[in-house]
Parts: C-alpha cells; sequence; structure tokens
C-alpha cells in the first residue's frame, strides 16, 4: 500500500493474526472450512432477482448503504440549491416557495434518507458478523424493511411536481402551517412518512432480536461490541419512537380531511400539541442518528490506538443514560413556544444534564487515545475529527440548552451550526469512517488511502468552511429557513456557499473510491486493520454470503 | 454449550422470497392511492381508487401467502427452539410500538383536557388566552368550543355505562375465554381449545357491533361527530384506532381458529396462537384505558 | 449569468479571505460595525444578562475543549505509532471516570444558577404600564396598543426592485417597515403576542425578546427599552413564503416624543375615515387600488393575478372576482376562515378595500366597469 507502516502487507499478516483476535480461538479454520462447503448451495442467486428477493444480511445493508449514498446526493444536491440561492442577499435563483421546499426536503431526505438507512446498512452487514450470527434474526422481514424505502422516497420526490409544490413547512412540519395552510401535496408526504416509520420499526425489531436471540455462545452482553450496543440502544429508540411519530402526522391527516381540531384552537385543540408530539419524536431521533455513530467511533479509535477501548462498561452505561435523558428533554426546541416557567426550567436542566455521558463518551475516546500507539489510517482520521467537531457541536447544544440564551438563538442559523456539526462531521463523518473501515472487509479488497486522506482533507476544510461561520451569521442575528437576508450578513454567506460546493463536490472523491475497492483487485487480509479486534475479522475478506454457520466460540 | 452449538447449525436462513416487495408495492398503492383519493387532485381520482384497490388486493394476496409460507415451513419442522424465540421478541417488540402509537393519542387527550382547554378558558399559565375567546369557559366534556361557528360541540356524549360498560364487559370476558382456550390447548384438548376461540371471536364480534351502533347513535343523535371539536377528535381517534385493532384481532382470531380446526398446533408448539393471544391481550388493555380516560373521567 | 456569479465570487473571497484570515487569528468575537460577529448586548437588563450568560457558557466550552482537545492533540502527537510510540495496556480507572463525571456536573450546576434567575425575571409580567397586542399575520404584523385607540399594521418596506436585484439595496434591506412600533423610553411594555393565521415569532434581538405567535393562545413578554433608538428584528418562525420578508422595527422615542406621536395616530385615523366619504372616480380607485393590491394581495394572488396554482388561487377570471360584487367584498372583508385569504377589513380602510376590490374586477382585461365605493364598504365594515 502506499502508505507503508500503515496498512499491513501481506508478510505480516501471518503474525498479525496470530496476535490478534486471541480470544475467538479455533473459530477460523472452521468457519473457513464450513464457507467453501457452504458457499455453493448458499450463494447469491443470479441476476437483478437477487436485489429483490434477497433474504441476506450482506445484500440487504449493501442495498441500504447505496441507497442512502444516493439520497445523501439527492439531499446534498438540494441543500447545495439552497446555498446557492444564499451566495448573495437578494432572490437570484429560486422563489421563496420554492426554496422552502428545497430546505424542508434537504432537512427530510438527509434524515430519513441519508443518516437513517446508512446506520441500518452498517448494522445489517456488521451485527451479524460481530455477534457470531449466520444472519439477520428474520431475514425476510429485512427485506422489506429495505425495499420499503425506496418506494417512501419516491412519493416524497413526487411532491414535489405536484400542483402546489411540496412541504415547504420545515423538516419538523409545524401545524398549522403544515395542515390548513399546507399544498394540497401535504397528504402524500404524510403517508410517505407512515411508510418510512413501517421501515424503522421493522428495521428496528429485527436488529433487537437478532442482538438479544443470536450471540454465539460465551458472547455475554457485556462483551458486545460498542457499535452492537450502541444499535440495540437505538432500536429501542426507534420502537418507542417512530410510533409517536405516526400518532402525530395521523392527527394531521385528521385535521386535514376528517374534520377534527386536535391542532386549532377554534376547536379547543393546540398548535403547540403537535409540537410537543414532534419533538417526544423528534429529540430521541437526534439521538438516533448519533449513538451508531459513537459505536463506529469506539470500534475504530481503539484500533488504531492498538489499545483496548477505555472505560467499556461506562461506555455503555453512558449510552444508555444519553437514551433514557432523550425521552424527557425534547422541549427545549420550544423554549419561545410559551411554556409555563416550570416546564422551561426542567427542560432546561434535564437537557444539561446530557453533556454529563456524553462527556464521559468523549473523555474515553481521549484516554483510548493516551499512550496507545497510533497510526493515522483514513478511518481513524474521519474518527479523530468526529470527536472534535462533535465536541463543538455538542457545546453549542449546551448552549441553546440554557433556556434564557436560547431566546436569542433559537431558530438562527446558530441552531443551524450547532446541528450541522453534530450531524456532518458527526453522523456523516461516522459513515464514511465506518464505510472505510469495513470496505476491506466488505470487497475484499482495500480502498485507495491517498485518495481517501485526500477525500477527509477537503471534507475536513469544506465542512467547517461551510458550517462555521453559521455561528456567526446566527449571532448576530440571521434568522433560518429565509431565502433572503440582510446585508450585515452577506459576507458570511458567501463564504459557507463557497464551503457547501468544496465539500459537496468533495465526495465524488468517495464515490470514485469505493467503485474502485469494489472493482480493483487489492486483496485484503483477514485482519485488514492491525489493531483489529473483534468477530468480525475472523472471517475471510470478503466475508463469506452467510456470515458464521457454525457458531464461533467467545471466551 | 453445546446443545446451543447444536441449535444454531440449524438456523433456517429463507431463500429467496418475493412476499417482502410485493408487499412494499402493495404499501406504495396503498399510500399513492389514499392521498389522490383524498386530495382528489383532477385526474387522479380514479386512478387513486384502482391503486388503493390494487393495493388491497396485492396486501390481501402477499398476508395470506407469507403466512401459508410460515404456517408450511414451521409444520415441516424447520424452525428451531431458538428461532421461536426470535418471533417472540420480535412479537414483543412489534406490541410495544403499538402501545407507544396509542400512547401519543393519549398523551394528545392529557395535554388537551390539563393544558389548551384550560387554558383557552382562562384558567392557568397561559389563561389570557381567553381575551380571543370570550366567553368560552373551560369544561369537559367540550360542550362548547371556543369558536361554535367552526366546530359546533356535541349535543351530548356517550353515556359510559350503556354501551361501553357493556363493551368493557365483553372484551374483559374474551380475554378469559382467550386464556382459557390457550390452557386448553395446551393440555392438548383440541374441542375445549376450539371452542373457547370459537366464543372469543364471537365476543370480539359483538363488540365491534355494538361499538358501530355507538358511532351511528353519536353521529345521528349525540351530534358527537369528529368536527365536534376537539371532545370528538380525541373520542374518534382513540376509539377508532382501538376498533381498528379490535376488527384486526378478531380476523386473526379467526384465522387461528381454522388452523386449529384444521389441526394444527400441539401443546408445546403454538407460536402463532400465542402471538395472536398476547395482541389481543393488548387491545383489551387498551380498552381500559379508554374505558377511564375517554368515557368515565 | 455565470459571469455575474464568477464576478462577484471573485470580489468576495478577496474581501473574505482577509476577513477570514483575522477571524482565524482572533477567534474572539468583536463588534465591527458591519460584519458583526456576536451576539448584540442590546438595551434591555434582560438582553445584556444573556449576553452574559451567553458570553460565560461560551468561555467555560472554550476551557474544557482547550483542555479535551490538547489531551487528545498531545497523544496524536506524541503517541504515535511512527514515533516509536509503544502502547500501555490500561482501560479501566474508577477514580477519573468519577472525576469526569463530577467535575462536569458542577461546572453545569454553576450555569444551571444564574439561568434560573434570568429566566425567572423573564416570566415576570407584573408592574407592565404599556400593553400591546402584537398579532402575526402572513406576512406583516398588527400593533394594537390595548389602553389607547391605536391600532395599525407594519410591513415590509423594502421595495421588490431590490429584492429581485433591479436596483442597488439600501441600508436597511429587508430591515425596514412602513409603520415601526413606536415605544416610550424607560417603560415597562408587556406584548401579548398571537397570530391570525399560522405561527410566527416575534423577535427583537436588542431587547432579548423572541416569542412565538400561537394562532388561538396570547403569549406574553416584556421590555424596558433604556435608550431611544430604532431596534430591527424579524419574524423568527417558519410561516410560509414570506416568512423572510416580515421583519420587525421598533422606534424608542423620549416620552414627549412618543405622546406626541400618539396623537398624530389618532389624528391620522380621523382623517382617513373622513376620505371614505368622499366621492371617488374609477381611475382615482384604480390607481390607490394598484398600490393597496401590490403591498397587501400581490404576495399571494401574484402581481398578474393568476396565483400560484394549488396554494393561492387566481383572481384573474375568477368566479368570484367575475360575479356578485357582494360576494367578493364580503370575502376581502371576513377572508375564508381555515385558509390563507384573512379578513381584511381591520387592515385597510374603507378607501383602500374600496379601490382594492374595484382594481381586481378591473385590471387584467376582465374590465367589468364597476366601482366600489369606499362609502359603501365604511357601511358594510359596521
Ligand atoms: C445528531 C444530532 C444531534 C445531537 C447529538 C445533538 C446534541 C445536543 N443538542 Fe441538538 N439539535 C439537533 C441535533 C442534535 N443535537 C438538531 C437537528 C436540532 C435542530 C432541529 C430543528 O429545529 O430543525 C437541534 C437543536 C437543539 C436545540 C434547540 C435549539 C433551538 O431550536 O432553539 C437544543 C437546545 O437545547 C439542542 C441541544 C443539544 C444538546 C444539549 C446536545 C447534547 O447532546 C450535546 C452533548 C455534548 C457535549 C456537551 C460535548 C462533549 C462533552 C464534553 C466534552 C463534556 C464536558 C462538557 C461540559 C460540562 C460543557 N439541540
Ligand atoms: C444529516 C443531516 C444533514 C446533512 C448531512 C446536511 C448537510 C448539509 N446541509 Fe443541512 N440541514 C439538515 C440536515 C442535514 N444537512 C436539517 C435537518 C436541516 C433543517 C431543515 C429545516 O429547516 O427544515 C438543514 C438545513 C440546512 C440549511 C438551512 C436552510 C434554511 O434554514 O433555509 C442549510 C443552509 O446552508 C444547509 C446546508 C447543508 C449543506 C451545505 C450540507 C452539506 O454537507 C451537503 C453536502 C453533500 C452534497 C453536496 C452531496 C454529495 C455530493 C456529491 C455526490 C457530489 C456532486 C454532485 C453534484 C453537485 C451533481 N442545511
Ligand atoms: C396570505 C395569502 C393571501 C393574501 C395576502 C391575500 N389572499 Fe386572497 N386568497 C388567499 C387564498 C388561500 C384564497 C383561497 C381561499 C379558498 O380556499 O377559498 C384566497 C381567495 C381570494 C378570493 C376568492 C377567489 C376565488 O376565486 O376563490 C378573493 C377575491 C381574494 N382572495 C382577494 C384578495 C384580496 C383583495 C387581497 C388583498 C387585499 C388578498 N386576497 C390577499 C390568500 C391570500
Ligand atoms: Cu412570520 Cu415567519
Ligand atoms: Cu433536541
Amino acid at each position: 500500500m502506499t502508505t507503508g507502516t500503515e496498512q499491513i502487507t501481506a508478510a505480516e499478516i501471518e503474525t498479525a493474526e496470530a496476535g490478534q483476535n486471541e480470544s475467538f480461538e479455533g473459530v477460523q479454520a472452521d468457519t473457513d472450512k464450513h464457507t467453501d462447503a457452504t458457499e455453493h448451495h448458499h450463494g447469491p442467486a443470479k441476476g437483478i432477482s437477487r436485489w429483490f428477493f434477497t433474504t441476506n444480511h450482506k445484500d440487504i445493508g449493501s442495498m441500504y448503504l447505496w441507497f442512502s449514498l444516493v439520497m445523501f446526493m439527492v439531499g446534498g444536491c438540494m441543500a447545495l440549491m439552497v446555498r446557492t440561492e444564499l451566495f448573495q442577499p437578494g432572490l437570484q435563483f429560486i422563489q421563496p416557495d420554492f426554496f422552502n421546499q428545497m430546505t424542508t426536503m434537504h432537512g427530510l431526505i438527509m434524515v430519513f434518507g441519508a443518516v437513517m438507512p446508512a446506520f441500518v446498512g452498517l448494522a445489517n452487514w456488521m451485527i451479524p458478523m460481530m455477534v457470531g450470527a449466520p444472519d439477520m434474526a428474520l431475514p425476510r422481514l429485512n427485506n422489506w424493511s429495505f425495499w420499503i424505502l425506496p418506494f417512501a422516497f419516491s412519493i416524497m420526490l413526487m411532491t414535489l411536481f405536484m400542483e402546489g409544490g411540496g412541504p415547504n413547512f420545515g423538516w419538523t412540519f409545524y401545524a398549522p402551517l403544515s395542515t390548513t395552510f399546507a399544498p394540497p401535496s401535504v397528504t402524500y408526504f404524510i403517508f410517505a412518512v407512515h411508510m418510512m416509520g413501517i421501515s424503522s420499526i421493522m428495521g428496528a425489531i429485527n436488529v433487537i432480536v437478532t442482538i438479544l436471540n443470536m450471540r454465539a455462545p460465551g458472547m455475554d452482553m457485556m462483551k458486545l461490541p460498542l457499535f452492537v450496543w450502541t444499535w440495540l440502544i437505538t432500536a429501542f429508540l426507534l420502537i418507542l419512537v417512530m410510533p409517536i411519530l405516526a400518532g402525530v402526522v395521523t392527527m394531521m391527516l385528521m385535521d386535514i380531511h376528517f374534520g377534527t381540531s386536535f391542532f386549532n384552537a377554534a376547536g379547543g385543540g393546540d398548535p403547540v400539541l403537535f409540537q410537543h408530539i414532534f419533538w417526544f419524536f423528534g429529540h430521541p431521533e437526534v439521538y438516533i442518528m448519533i449513538l451508531p455513530a459513537f459505536g463506529i467511533v469506539s470500534e475504530i479509535i481503539p484500533t488504531f490506538a492498538r489499545k483496548k477501548l477505555f472505560g467499556y462498561s461506562s461506555m455503555v452505561y453512558a449510552t444508555s443514560s444519553i437514551a433514557f435523558l432523550s425521552f424527557i428533554v425534547w422541549a427545549h426546541h420550544m423554549f419561545t413556544v410559551g411554556m409555563p416557567l416550570a416546564g422551561e426550567l426542567f427542560f432546561m436542566f434535564a437537557t444539561m444534564l446530557i453533556a454529563v455521558p456524553t462527556g464521559v463518551k468523549v473523555f474515553n475516546w481521549v484516554a483510548t487515545m493516551f499512550r496507545g500507539s497510533m497510526t493515522f489510517e483514513t478511518p481513524m482520521l474521519f474518527a479523530l475529527a468526529f470527536v472534535v467537531l462533535f465536541s463543538i457541536g455538542g457545546f453549542s447544544g449546551l448552549m441553546l440548552a440554557i433556556a434564557p440564551a436560547d431566546f436569542q438563538y433559537h431558530d438562527t442559523y446558530f441552531v443551524v451550526a450547532h446541528f450541522h456539526y453534530v450531524l456532518v462531521p458527526g453522523s456523516i463523518f461516522s459513515i464514511m469512517a465506518a464505510a472505510y473501515y469495513w470496505l476491506p472487509k466488505w470487497t475484499g479488497n482495500y480502498y485507495d488511502e491517498k485518495m481517501g486522506k485526500i477525500h477527509f482533507w477537503l471534507s475536513f476544510i469544506g465542512i467547517n468552511i461551510t458550517f462555521f461561520p453559521m455561528h456567526f451569521v446566527g449571532l448576530a442575528g440571521m434568522p433560518r429557513r429565509v431565502p433572503d437576508y440582510a446585508l450585515q450578513f452577506a459576507d458570511f454567506n458567501a463564504v459557507s456557499t463557497v464551503g457547501a460546493f468544496l465539500f459537496g463536490f468533495s465526495q465524488l472523491l468517495f464515490i470514485y473510491n469505493v467503485v474502485c475497492c469494489i472493482r480493483k483487485k487489492n486483496q485484503a487480509s483477514k485482519q485488514v486493520w492491525e489493531g483489529a479486534y473483534g468477530l468480525e475479522w475472523t472471517l475471510p475478506s470478503p466475508a463469506p454470503y452467510h456470515s458464521f454457520t457454525k457458531p464461533p466460540k467467545v471466551d | 454449550m453445546d446443545s446451543q452449538t447444536q441449535e444454531y447449525q440449524e438456523y433456517y436462513v429463507p431463500t429467496q422470497s418475493y412476499f417482502p416487495i410485493v408487499a412494499s408495492v402493495s404499501l406504495f398503492c396503498l399510500a399513492f392511492g389514499a392521498a389522490s383519493v383524498l386530495t382528489a387532485v383532477e385526474n387522479t381520482g380514479d386512478m387513486g381508487m384502482i391503486m388503493l384497490f390494487t393495493g388491497f388486493i396485492l396486501l390481501f394476496f402477499v398476508i395470506i401467502s407469507w403466512f401459508t409460507k410460515v404456517a408450511a415451513e414451521s409444520r415441516d419442522g424447520l424452525y428451531s427452539a431458538q428461532m421461536d424465540v426470535s418471533f417472540r421478541w420480535g412479537m414483543g417488540w412489534f406490541i410495544s410500538s403499538e402501545v407507544m402509537f396509542f400512547a401519543a393519542f393519549f398523551g394528545a387527550l392529557f395535554y388537551i383536557r390539563v393544558f389548551s382547554v384550560p387554558w383557552l378558558g382562562g384558567e392557568g399559565d397561559k389563561g389570557v388566552s381567553n381575551m380571543l375567546w370570550e366567553g368560552f369557559v373551560s369544561q369537559w366534556p367540550l360542550m362548547t368550543t371556543p369558536d361554535p361557528s367552526l366546530f359546533k360541540g356535541p349535543a351530548q356524549v356517550v353515556d359510559p355505562w350503556h354501551i361501553p360498560l357493556l363493551n368493557t364487559i365483553l372484551l374483559i370476558s374474551s380475554s378469559l375465554t382467550l386464556t382459557l382456550s390457550h390452557k386448553a390447548l395446551k393440555l392438548n384438548n383440541r374441542t375445549w381449545t376450539s371452542i373457547w376461540l370459537a366464543v372469543t371471536v364471537v365476543l370480539g364480534a359483538v363488540f365491534l357491533y355494538y361499538q358501530v351502533l355507538e358511532y351511528h347513535e353519536a353521529y345521528t343523535e349525540l351530534g358527537l361527530t369528529l368536527s365536534a371539536g376537539v371532545y370528538g377528535s380525541t373520542f374518534f381517534i382513540l376509539t377508532g384506532f382501538h376498533g381498528l385493532h379490535v376488527t384486526i384481532g378478531t380476523i386473526m382470531l379467526l384465522c387461528i381458529l381454522v388452523r386449529v380446526l384444521e389441526g394444527e398446533f400441539t401443546g408445546k408448539k403454538h407460536f402463532a396462537f400465542e402471538a395472536v393471544a398476547w395482541y389481543w391481550h393488548f387491545v383489551d388493555v387498551v380498552w381500559v384505558g379508554l374505558f377511564i380516560f375517554v368515557y368515565i373521567l | 449569468m455565470t459571469m455575474k456569479l464568477l464576478y462577484s465570487a471573485k470580489n468576495i473571497l478577496s474581501f473574505t479571505q482577509l476577513k477570514l484570515f483575522m477571524l482565524l487569528l482572533f477567534a474572539i468575537p468583536s463588534a465591527h460595525a458591519d460584519w458583526q460577529l456576536n451576539m448584540r448586548e442590546g438595551v434591555t437588563e434582560i438582553s445584556r444578562t444573556i449576553y452574559s450568560l451567553h458570553m460565560t457558557i461560551f468561555w467555560v466550552c472554550v476551557v474544557i475543549a482547550a483542555v479535551v482537545f490538547g489531551i487528545m492533540l498531545y497523544s496524536v502527537i506524541y503517541h504515535r505509532k511512527s514515533r516509536g510510540a509503544k502502547v500501555h495496556h490500561f482501560h479501566e480507572n474508577i477514580y477519573v471516570e468519577i472525576a469526569w463525571t463530577v467535575i462536569p456536573m458542577v461546572i453545569l450546576i454553576g450555569m444551571a444558577v444564574p439561568a434560573t434567575g434570568t429566566l425567572k425575571k423573564m416570566y415576570d409580567q407584573s408592574d407592565s404600564e404599556i400593553h400591546i397586542q402584537v398579532t402575526g399575520y402572513q406576512w406583516k404584523w398588527r400593533y394594537q396598543y390595548l389602553e389607547q385607540e391605536v391600532d395599525f399594521f407594519s410591513s415590509l418596506a423594502t421595495p421588490l426592485a431590490q429584492i429581485n436585484n433591479l436596483e442597488p439595496k439600501t441600508e436597511n434591506y429587508l430591515l425596514e417597515v412602513d409603520n415601526p412600533l413606536v415605544l416610550p423610553i424607560g417603560k415597562k411594555v408587556r406584548f401579548l403576542i398571537t397570530s391570525n393565521d399560522v405561527i410566527h415569532s416575534w423577535w427583537v434581538p436588542d431587547f432579548a425578546v423572541k416569542k412565538d405567535a400561537i394562532p388561538g393562545f396570547i403569549n406574553e413578554s416584556w421590555a424596558i427599552p433604556e435608550e431611544i433608538g430604532i431596534y430591527r428584528g424579524q419574524c423568527a418562525e417558519l410561516c410560509g413564503k414570506d416568512h423572510g420578508f416580515m421583519p420587525i422595527v421598533v422606534e424608542v422615542k423620549s416620552q414627549v416624543d412618543y405622546e406626541a406621536w400618539l396623537a398624530g395616530q389618532k389624528l391620522a385615523q380621523i382623517e382617513t375615515a373622513k376620505s371614505a366619504e368622499k366621492r371617488w372616480t374609477l381611475d382615482e380607485l384604480m390607481v390607490t387600488g394598484k398600490e393597496v393590491y401590490t403591498k397587501s394581495c400581490a404576495a399571494c394572488h401574484q402581481a398578474s393575478g393568476e396565483g400560484i396554482p394549488g396554494v393561492f388561487p387566481a383572481l384573474k377570471g375568477s368566479s368570484i372576482v367575475q360575479g356578485d360584487p357582494s360576494e367578493h367584498i364580503s370575502i376581502v372583508l371576513s377572508g375564508k376562515s381555515g385558509t390563507a385569504m384573512q379578513a381584511f377589513s381591520d387592515q385597510l380602510s374603507a378607501v383602500e378595500l374600496a379601490a382594492v376590490i374595484t382594481y381586481e374586477r378591473n385590471a387584467w382585461g376582465d374590465a367589468l366597469g364597476d366601482i366600489i365605493s369606499p362609502s359603501q364598504i365604511a357601511k358594510m365594515k359596521q
């Protein structure tokens, strides 16, 4: 490989494998034999039907990942349209109503179409391999979870071409803008959300069942890799909050078409009720988008620091506490909505509390690096950037949590800066890191390390140029979701736009690298990374179609 | 750990299956069709109905064939004990998600009763809002809405001690008969299994009959409609979704009854039976919540 | 288009590069006149308290960040394999874990205490001297002085030509209105904030007042402005198409000037009422009507009268506009509840209403020749 010591050369494989993963003794030989024996009658079907009818966790995982990449491009292009319009003050490219549709669709697609499916894809690929199972627990259901998504999103995207346009009420679709005052396509939007909900719930059930019931002998709960742990907790969050989202859109549907008045004061309802229910879903949702990321980073940092994760059990407890707290902080999105003082105080305190378990995680990662023996391959670079930039996003989150100050921050670009710092260099970087980290295991080939590094640095620089100035314009008073702005915000907005294009186009490198990695022969070893630890590294690269047909033994 | 290894090797990964994709297509048709019918966008009216109809047909077809296939696989002994556990967890978590679905509606009910209606009526922290609704007084059931010209309140609400009480008795006894049927099945007493199960189905159907009767009365006599302000909204969304679940539950019980009569299930292995039973008990528990919070209080 | 883009990109780049560089140098908030980086301190006690809370938490975060990232950077530099760093295997230490749970807790409690105090103050409405009802409309604000007979609407004053880049943009681009809210200095003013249609949010950064305007409910907030001046803010909750175009301008005047202004407002009201009695010709009405239409109706129904299909109906060729005048008048006066079509009887004077209705009935080539007279409207208004 290009970078010498950082990846394992063929000669090193022997020694590396001898040293690593010693607690899974005797597994490798077994699985190898077994795979050979089963490959031919359990291999993938030929042709397109393989993808439509598959029950295989790897096929489904791959489809999820590709789908997510496509959605990332679509949502990203929408963001670029938003940024283009915001390049200069004045209306130049798109009209305000279309701008609102772009903002809304960008948010929805990134959240439900890019980040969530990417994590489910990773879960599908990795969880069975990490717990030592042959496949996911409910394979047909698994395929259904996936195939709902393309249909749901095609409905969602079709709304853009309908009379009156697509959803233009923000990804948070507050009533009554999204009910009484919405374009007719909102009904399609509601049903699309229902479909996504079904998909997520089914996916989450599958993950939980796989983890609880399919672990290899000896794989106790407290031995689970952290990615598996964080996903288990994420799946619980999904099961508990996706139905709430379904409930709230159902109430919208009733208000729009059946004359009810849930969100209408004239009949005794309250528009703020919508927000309470939405955010009861919405806040756990943002942790759904970060907990698996925590898991990924907790896998990658130990590997490249060549050191066991510091504070494994405290990581598990911290994750659980974050998940628990996420249910009692929702109204921090509603500080200006006019809640009674007691509510305001309660939600402020609860929100601030989340910094404690999150801090524990950050400190554990740093302690893992401390006195390790680090190398900086692409996945590690992304993971390191994650730690720093996510924390910056977390700090601004903490500032938002101070209710009196939030009266000044709320609905400004400061909030936009906050959540892009936790979502883009947070969730998206973790997904990139995971992709680079496990690509050799998935494809059997190494990706191009040099290009990976260039991709990282361009992304890293692009992201900061895009989102850092948003803190400033936000504090200076620029509201979000506006297609045009006062002159004082012009300079920083121009900078942001330039950054956005830089970041956006850098992603082409990633796509190119992935495609080459699938195509080119650059045989990866079983161990792949010198410091990697875990069951997935005991399988050959590429991993066999059915992961562990015979259970490995874990001591 | 040896016994577990044993089970493990028998883990059955189903082969390729067309059910999921057909189910997805059916969902697409249902969603798109329903939305088209509701919005009645020009030119799509007919297409909407056609899609909706196609969706139902496909869904029906998939449900039947998917469950038939599962039943067949189960009969063929493809499912190990470990997989049985998988199914149990799966059903359990599915029901949890259903619980949360109802929680959203109960949450709405509580919020409206504790916060929004009193505020509009001039009580509590946001009582100034009453300035906008002069003359509106907070009360529950909400007989007069803040703006009666838009939402005419109900003339009367359902009396909990007639049909609802009867329905409570019906549902609770149906849970009981279902448990008796389950007990009988465990003892391999197929006759009593079928009898109690049939009784359960009948109780469910009678419940539904009364529910329809109640709705009919509400609409024709009480003036209690979906658009009768937020009392009607919460009343119908809660009882309506509950009724939908009873309908689904009854149909599932009926299917189980047919399978019992065809001689399926053994005293040891009858996961499908148990899953449906759990579902039925869940529906029952939701009803108790409804009876207390929607009808009585 | 491309040329223009390239040109401005060059301009902005050279300009901002410099600024970016400076920014990296001093990542400290500074109060440069035209490219402000930080929150405003504002002109009320609350706004200054909030500013200092903001700065405190900011510096707390900076310090924590410096420590955490510092240690991380140290490891990255010194504990790298290429430097020959050897792994030290340790992966549990109960004392550190307790420390880094307890210390952040303590810091957070330290933050929560002043925040709680501030919040309590913000919620204290007692002793308010002036009460103003603020109502959000798509897309303008209405101010009603509850003790006075003063009631007016306030909408964006920036001309469309500036927005569409046909004219150079002036200093207060998008932050200027026709009728600003006027307040006296040093009085506790209570705002009763609500909305007529969707949720808006009334935000004046210099007062640190931001409260959502919820249709059907009233939210309260207050401020004691301490300096004479003009303060600008914007609607801060997505409220549809023109959310970006509903600014708020507050003029704080001395008590004397304030009272003079109040008197002037009342006088003006009498004037407008009088003008309804005058006899108006079709041409006069058409001229006024076009102005009113552009200001109040074109946002939805578009200047061409063609509306936006699926959202706002076309008036051109509409059966209501071409039909019986009474129906046309009634929909404009009372709006249509449950739609974006709001009631205009309070927003526009009888003359303006008559003019705009006349205009609609005669513009866009459906010239009906009808004249709707202001006195007719004035009668219907009562
Ligand atoms: C991945 C997604 C994600 C994550 C992880 C977070 C994490 C957090 N968020 Fe964020 N948030 C969003 C996504 C996310 N958020 C989104 C999408 C929105 C906007 C939605 C919309 O309106 O469209 C939003 C909005 C939002 C608001 C509402 C703002 C407003 O609209 O006015 C608030 C307010 O409290 C908030 C707070 C927080 C806090 C306290 C955390 C905490 O979890 C952060 C904790 C982390 C740290 C604090 C850093 C590391 C800790 C240490 C190093 C320890 C020591 C630190 C201290 C003691 C200070 N967020
Ligand atoms: C995970 C979630 C996620 C992600 C990844 C992003 C990514 C980005 N977001 Fe956004 N964003 C949200 C979630 C996310 N966002 C949410 C929830 C909102 C709130 C919505 C609302 O207000 O309702 C929001 C709002 C939001 C706004 C505010 C809009 C407004 O208030 O009006 C802006 C403005 O700059 C913005 C910009 C960007 C940019 C430039 C990126 C970039 O990082 C994107 C870069 C990616 C690409 C560009 C795609 C990949 C590119 C290619 C494959 C290459 C080339 C292809 C071509 C160009 C042909 N986002
Ligand atoms: C915020 C948006 C908005 C503004 C501003 C607005 N309208 Fe409307 N208007 C609507 C909507 C929406 C409808 C359709 C109502 C319905 O569904 O029947 C409508 C309907 C109408 C109709 C009936 C047309 C028909 O064929 O149904 C007339 C006439 C009308 N508006 C006149 C006006 C006038 C005059 C003004 C300005 C003084 C104005 N509107 C300002 C949104 C607006
Ligand atoms: Cu009004 Cu935004
Ligand atoms: Cu949140």
